[in-house]
């Protein structure tokens, strides 16, 4: 569904985010994305959606090839893929209906969007989708009036609401306390199994990733060091993606944090 | 190098080295003296006769203008309406033209940074640098006198600071919120209305409620030079030594300053 073959950035700096990056997301499948930082994990999925140019390489969304689009095409194709930030990225002073509609500007003319007159099946969804993460009351409050959990849920409407096929997640629980990373992590898991969406989430909290994905890809300098399935992240995989450092007490962690997540589900 | 060790080897901290020290007390010495000398030049070059009897012309200056002559307020209304629309209409017209300015002078909006950029700061400098009073002059002189004149000046003038503060503003928004809307697949001017539009409203809420406040002064004084409001009656009844309507006219004068200002904080207390 997502190809990247040989993608590489290197920044006017001269900095190589990226080294030649191949990997291939099959529909449906959530991978975490880890890696120190610095390692290229937000370049990584800014390059997918070009709001980073990558320098070379290519990038298939099914059949279509993204690195070669103009502007245009490139606007027809941003819709298919939803983004979530860590900062939640919502536009302050607009209101939560507003935020979540914004998701659908790729479908809706200028002058239309610009007065607010949305396609009433657009706002039907946007209900939907605001009753579906439990803020429907929130619907007219202001986006800044929120908690950090619930914007972020916000900032995952405005990303469903495109309809998209696949989900670009810059570190979404990195600003979120504990607990609420955790339900944030569910939301946005489930949400995927729902729809059949595939995800890339890049997430700094190894533990929290093995919780809930099924693959997961670590980044090293801007190279893949590690590509499988949670329970192989050993400490000695960890050492070669982060650098030395007792990991034995991280992995022994997420076996202790298990039981509490129980509960808090 | 403020932490040394001394003779018994503990270190100490001072907040300067004894050169610093002494580099900032010549400094201030050399403040001091060329104070003084210019104060003896300036001292030289005025005529004190002037300056002791300014009191006494003050005081005459005083009596000859109370009461005010409040009957001459009914030739005030027209004109202090007139000012009021001059200051108004030329801050609304500047703003017309200055957000584009700002659009195109902000790093972060500018379609090319290396052509487009310099044209925009350059109307931004030189309609700033230029007082709305010599504006009004040049104006006069190219579709003559009038409220017309008087409007264009505060317009123009004013064009340079709402652009400028406004692309400072432009320059301040948060940009993870333009990325977001720009990765839904939003078009460029869809990404202006909503990722930054409504992050720079506060701002320019407040830039015209407050270069309105300025206007309101400015405009007061246009009529000097014949550009419409209330500084024609002003310049008149100075050049007639009209002492009682001076008065009355700067009392109008200073009501609507109070008004304006009034008005602004009220605007902007309601946005912020």
């Amino acid at each position: 569904m997502l190809r990247l073959e040989k993608l590489v950035k290197t920044y006017r700096t001269g900095d190589q985010a990226l080294k030649s990056v191949d990997m291939e997301v099959p529909k449906g499948q959530v991978l975490a994305l880890i890696g120190p930082s610095g390692a290229g994990k937000s370049t990584l999925i800014r390059c997918i959606n070009r709001l980073v140019e990558p320098s070379s390489g290519k990038v298939w969304l099914g059949d279509t090839e993204l690195t070669h689009l103009g502007a245009g095409a490139l606007r027809r194709e941003r819709r298919r893929m939803g983004m979530i930030f860590q900062e939640y990225a919502l536009v302050e002073r607009l209101t939560v209906m507003e935020n979540v509609l914004s998701g659908r500007l790729g479908y809706v003319g200028f002058w239309r969007s610009f007065a607010r007159r949305f396609p009433q099946s657009d706002v039907d969804e946007a209900f939907r989708l605001l009753d579906r993460v439990g803020l429907l009351a929130m619907a007219d409050k202001r986006a800044d009036e929120l908690s950090g959990g619930q914007r972020q849920r916000v900032g995952i409407c405005r990303a469903l609401i495109q309809n998209p096929a696949l989900l670009l997640v810059d570190e979404p629980t990195a600003s979120l306390d504990p607990k609420t990373s955790r339900q944030i992590m569910r939301l946005i898991c489930e949400l995927c199994a729902e729809r059949g969406l595939a995800a890339i989430i890049n997430i700094h909290d190894v533990a929290l990733a093995q919780m809930f994905v099924s693959r997961v890809i670590g980044l090293r300098f801007g190279a893949i060091e590690f590509d499988g399935p949670p329970t192989a992240l050993t400490p000695d995989v960890l050492t070669r993606i982060y650098g030395e450092e007792d990991w034995q007490a991280t992995i022994q962690k997420v076996d202790d944090e298990d039981a509490p997540a129980e509960v808090v589900a | 190098m403020p932490v040394v060790e001394n003779a018994a080897g503990n270190r100490v901290w001072m907040r300067r080295t004894t050169g610093q020290s002494m580099l900032r007390w010549f400094g201030w010495l050399l403040g001091v003296a060329v104070f003084v000398w210019c104060w003896n030049r300036i001292s030289d070059s005025t005529t004190w006769f002037f300056v002791w009897d300014a009191p006494r012309i003050a005081g005459d200056i005083l009596t000859r203008a109370t009461p005010p002559r409040w009957s001459y307020i009914d030739e005030l209304w027209l004109p202090i309406w007139d000012t009021l629309n001059i200051a108004t209409l030329g801050t609304i017209l500047a703003l017309i033209m200055a957000v584009p300015v700002a659009f195109l002078a902000a790093r972060n909006t500018t379609p090319s940074a290396r052509f487009v950029r310099p044209i925009a700061l350059l109307i931004i400098v030189s309609t700033r640098s230029i007082n709305s009073l010599i504006w009004a002059l040049l104006l006069i002189a190219i579709i003559g006198p009038g409220i017309f004149a008087g409007i264009l000046a505060i317009a123009i003038r004013s064009i340079g600071f709402c652009a400028k503060l406004l692309y400072e503003a432009i320059e301040e928004i948060d940009h993870t919120q333009v990325e977001a809307i720009s990765a839904t697949g939003a078009s460029r001017w869809q990404v202006m209305a909503y990722g930054i539009v409504p992050q720079i409203l506060p701002a320019f809420a407040g830039i015209s409620v407050f270069r309105w406040d300025i206007n309101i002064r400015e405009s007061t004084v246009l009529g000097l030079v014949g550009a419409g409001g209330i500084g024609l009656q002003l310049s008149g009844s100075l050049n007639t030594l009209a002492w009682p309507q001076v008065s009355l006219i700067l009392i109008v004068i200073l009501f609507a300053v109070i008004v304006s200002e009034w008005v602004s904080a009220k605007v902007r207390s309601a946005i912020i």
